[in-house]
């Protein structure tokens, strides 16, 4: 006698019981708030903020608690919060010339108009774990100067004055391809490009970014400029006749000045590989201006044949809701498929030599 | 607004989820099972000459990513755009090669399919769909046959322009593109696919 | 369904999350419906429609959930199974989705339903021509384990260049003497395209062809919907010298007693007992309640 398997419904809700429980962990501790999230975990609000494609300091350390630290769960919890959300229109253009600076970086000049602004930042930290952090204590006061931001040149404007660079691509004023309300096709164009590439898994980006170094792909990188800081979004409204400043953002801005030979056409130069990026997410910029800057191997006339180089390949896997999704969903049953595949292995070894008759066809 | 008529706008639906809903699944059913009419109870006020049927599937249908086009019997009632507009903010086009749905008050002056997107090869999904306002189903002196029927069906409509059934056989001969049909009015709606053979009964 | 804050916040309290009927808003039925009317003139046709990411994560279902989302009524009665059974996990919680966001009827008897969404298997018992069946799709390109690029594929599609696809199954006969798919078999539809049927199992594909049912594929993650409209030729490929066949089963099912019906091999011990069931779980429990019983079942009446 034999009675199947039941209660996937019961099944379910304890799992969802058990799981709330162990995210909250031992109820003898503070549950941890949004506010402290957002203040102390600010790199990975930002990354849950820049691939969840939705600007939200809340929102996202809700999204980060919710996912016990998981923050592709994270990103995921944002996007299908974010897919319901109606548009009320475009903002302009962000213009992160206009930015108010609260890092910025250059490693194609010593010195330059603005001057190097190294802000919060790992670089240059010994990682030495610092034990006081274990503990309540923990101040560190700014010493010098303040994190007021300022407003400064970007570089590649001041390569650009002497035409050594390529000329940033014109905006022709008409509307971007928008990656979430239509399909993509392949080949695509720029603005497809970079917000596929700007709501990429960061880990497969750096992977990616890393083997054009390596020679897959190289194209001789030079950071020109990362500024990171604040930028004011603006919307127009036309019934209103004028335009309405909704806010200011926080963005990463990578601009990776290349090396190419020239062409027919074309004097030597200098070209742009481009990264941008909600929040402060250096690695992910950069990255993304190394893989922003392989897939144009054919408007530069350069060789194909590297994975970076590979657009159909790199953006149809570099979302991490979409990957993540289908990896796990091999743990779904499958034992309709498997069994059809189980029937087939036993047919094919029955056939053989001659054995096995209880499922054959 | 320099229309004096959006005044006196027209309703859309009393309930714009399940109105929707409904209107959408008839043409659904419509276009599954050629000329098999469905029943479409258009709770509309329209501005004439546009039918209540009609107006039904284009509120369920269109919005700021379709451009409508409309014939000349509705192109000449501004009434008609203006309510398009503010129910569906679907952009009106004058050229009908722009359209994602187009609106005929009028099916005898139809324009030759050939005027409208019929999709490529690679995307043959990107062709217009025609919303034809009919004053009667019935004397099925049509024979449909392909996918969504079986065997056989006969099927009418009136009025179609008088090559119709010619005209069907050339867009069916361009399949997999082609353009798709939908005759709405006398409270329904029936579908016309371009996977359908029309022949005279 | 709503989401509140946690009343441990100091700073401003979250605003209450409303969602639309069937989750999904407005616009992007709208944009979901159109591709499911071009994907029924054009049938096998896989049609570009820009989904949405949705509270579950791709490839549990996305694609079979926004079409289900986007075809739902207030009248609709709908079921959701997962390889054959109403009650496998994915299964109750898509149904759990549905019956909270847009309260529909849910049913477990393929007879009842108006709207079912399946995962792997299509019911045994036959459709009816008020219904709509609704696939959650994977890998919706048929051609994509021989090419993996969509540029290429889209290209054979257009040109009705199906010879790899021959090749393929031709191979495996040449290799193992029978075509070795299993599963996800592909079929010709309407005598045009060629069309991947999801992961069902071949047994499943005859059930495909002059069906009076609508059917309706979603593959999410690969932002694709095709349909099968009622009564369209629906033909599994194959030879002339080596005809398509599907699976069957020596023994019937051990609960119901069922033969010519799908059955999910279940181990029973750890000396090699095992026994075969009806995969689709309304038939059995439907075939049991009307009094069969299969070698290992138990009489209806005798069951507590």
């Amino acid at each position: 006698m034999y009675v199947a398997a039941k209660g996937g419904e019961k099944a379910i809700r304890n799992a969802h019981a058990l799981l709330g429980k162990r995210r909250r962990g031992d109820a003898g501790l503070p549950s941890i708030t949004l506010d402290q999230i957002a203040q102390q975990l600010t790199l990975a609000v930002d990354r849950v903020m820049a691939e969840g494609s939705l600007y939200d300091v809340e929102l996202a350390s809700l999204a980060v608690k919710q996912a016990r630290g998981d923050l592709i769960e994270a990103i995921f919890l944002i996007r299908a919060f974010r897919t319901t959300l109606p548009r009320f229109g475009n903002s302009r253009p962000l213009d992160t010339g206009d930015m108010l600076v609260r890092r910025r970086v250059s490693a194609t000049y010593k010195d330059l108009p603005g001057g190097q602004l190294l802000g919060p930042t790992f670089d240059y930290t010994h990682r030495l774990l610092d034990t006081a952090l274990g503990g309540e204590g923990g101040e560190y006061p700014v010493e010098t100067g303040s994190d007021a931001p300022l407003a400064m040149p970007r570089v590649t404007d001041l390569l650009g004055q002497e035409g050594l660079i390529e000329a940033a691509p014109q905006d022709d004023g008409s509307e971007p391809f928008d990656i979430t309300r239509a399909p993509v096709s392949f080949p695509v164009d720029r603005a497809t490009r970079l917000q596929t590439l700007a709501r990429g898994d960061e880990g497969y980006l750096l992977a990616l970014g890393y083997s054009t170094q390596r020679g897959y792909a190289r194209s001789h990188p030079f950071v020109g400029e990362i500024r990171f800081g604040d930028v004011e979004v603006v919307l127009d409204v036309p019934e209103l006749g004028f335009e309405v400043s909704l806010g200011t953002v926080q963005v990463t801005e990578c601009q990776m000045v290349n090396q190419f030979k020239g062409s027919a056409e074309v004097p030597p130069q200098f070209t742009r590989g481009y990264g941008l990026v909600f929040g402060q997410c250096e690695r992910k910029a950069m990255s993304m201006a190394l893989v922003e800057r392989a897939l144009r191997w054919q408007e530069l006339g350069e060789e194909p044949g590297s994975p970076a180089q590979d657009e159909e390949f790199v953006l149809s896997h570099c979302d991490n809701v979409q990957a993540t999704g289908f990896v796990e969903h091999l743990k779904l049953p499958h034992y309709v498929d498997f069994q059809a595949e189980l029937d087939l292995v036993r047919r094919m070894r029955a056939e053989s030599p001659a054995q096995m008759k209880e499922a054959a066809e | 607004m320099s229309h004096p008529a959006a005044a006196a706008l027209s309703a859309g639906f009393d309930d714009p989820v399940f109105d929707a809903q409904a209107s959408f699944r008839a043409a659904m059913w419509a276009l599954a099972r050629p000329g098999r009419v469905e029943r479409l109870d258009a709770r509309l006020a329209p501005p004439a000459p546009l039918l209540p049927e009609a107006a039904a599937l284009a509120l369920a249908l269109c919005d700021y990513e379709t451009p409508i086009w409309l014939d000349a019997p509705l192109a000449a009632a501004p009434a008609v755009g203006a309510f398009l507009r503010f129910h569906t903010g679907a952009p009106i086009v004058e050229e009908p090669g722009a359209a994602r749905f187009a609106l005929i008050a009028d099916p005898r002056g139809l324009n030759d399919f050939t005027a409208f997107p019929q999709g490529s090869p690679d995307y043959p999904d990107a062709s217009v769909t025609l919303i034809l306002q009919v004053e009667s189903f019935g004397k099925s002196d049509l024979v449909l046959e392909g996918p969504g029927i079986k065997g056989t069906a006969g099927f009418g409509a009136a009025p179609l322009p008088v090559d119709f059934v010619a005209r069907m056989a050339a867009n069916r001969a361009l399949f997999p593109r082609g353009v798709d049909l939908l005759l709405a009015g006398a409270g329904g709606v029936a579908g016309l696919p371009r996977s359908v053979f029309v022949k005279e009964g | 369904m709503s989401a509140q804050a946690t009343s441990s916040m100091p700073r401003s309290s979250m605003p209450d999350i409303t969602y639309n009927f069937a989750y999904l808003d407005e616009q992007t039925k709208r944009m979901i419906r159109r591709a499911i009317l071009k994907a029924i003139a054009v049938p096998g046709y896989q049609v570009p429609f820009a989904a949405r990411e949705m509270p579950m994560p791709y490839g549990w279902g996305t694609g079979g959930v926004q079409v289900t989302a986007a075809v739902l009524g207030p009248k609709d009665v709908l079921k959701v199974i997962d390889q054959g059974a109403d009650d496998t996990t994915n299964a109750v919680a898509i149904r759990g989705f549905f019956e909270k966001t847009a309260r529909v009827a849910t049913t477990t008897a393929t007879a009842d339903a108006t709207v079912i969404q399946t995962r792997h298997r299509i019911p045994e018992t036959a459709l009816n021509e008020n219904q709509i069946l609704v696939y959650q799709v994977p890998i919706p390109e048929p051609l994509r384990f021989l090419e993996p690029r969509e540029t290429e594929t889209r290209q054979l599609h257009a040109l009705a260049e199906y010879g790899l696809m021959h090749v393929k199954l031709y191979e495996d006969i040449a290799r193992h003497g029978h075509i070795a798919t299993t599963y996800a078999y592909p079929v010709e539809v309407a005598g045009r395209y060629v069309m991947d049927p999801s992961p069902i199992p071949k047994f499943d594909n005859p059930k495909m062809d002059d069906c009076p049912a609508l059917q309706l594929f979603g593959a999410g993650r690969e932002k694709r919907i095709y349909a099968i409209p009622p009564h369209t030729r629906v033909h599994s490929l194959d030879f002339e010298d080596h005809p398509f066949k599907v699976q069957h089963f020596a023994k019937p099912c051990a609960l119901c007693a069922a033969t010519g019906v799908y059955l999910d091999e279940v181990i029973l011990d750890d000396k090699g007992g095992r026994m075969f069931v009806c995969s689709d779980t309304d038939y059995c429990n439907t075939r049991q309640a009307q009094g069969h019983v299969g070698e290992l079942g138990v009489p209806a009446e005798d069951a507590a």
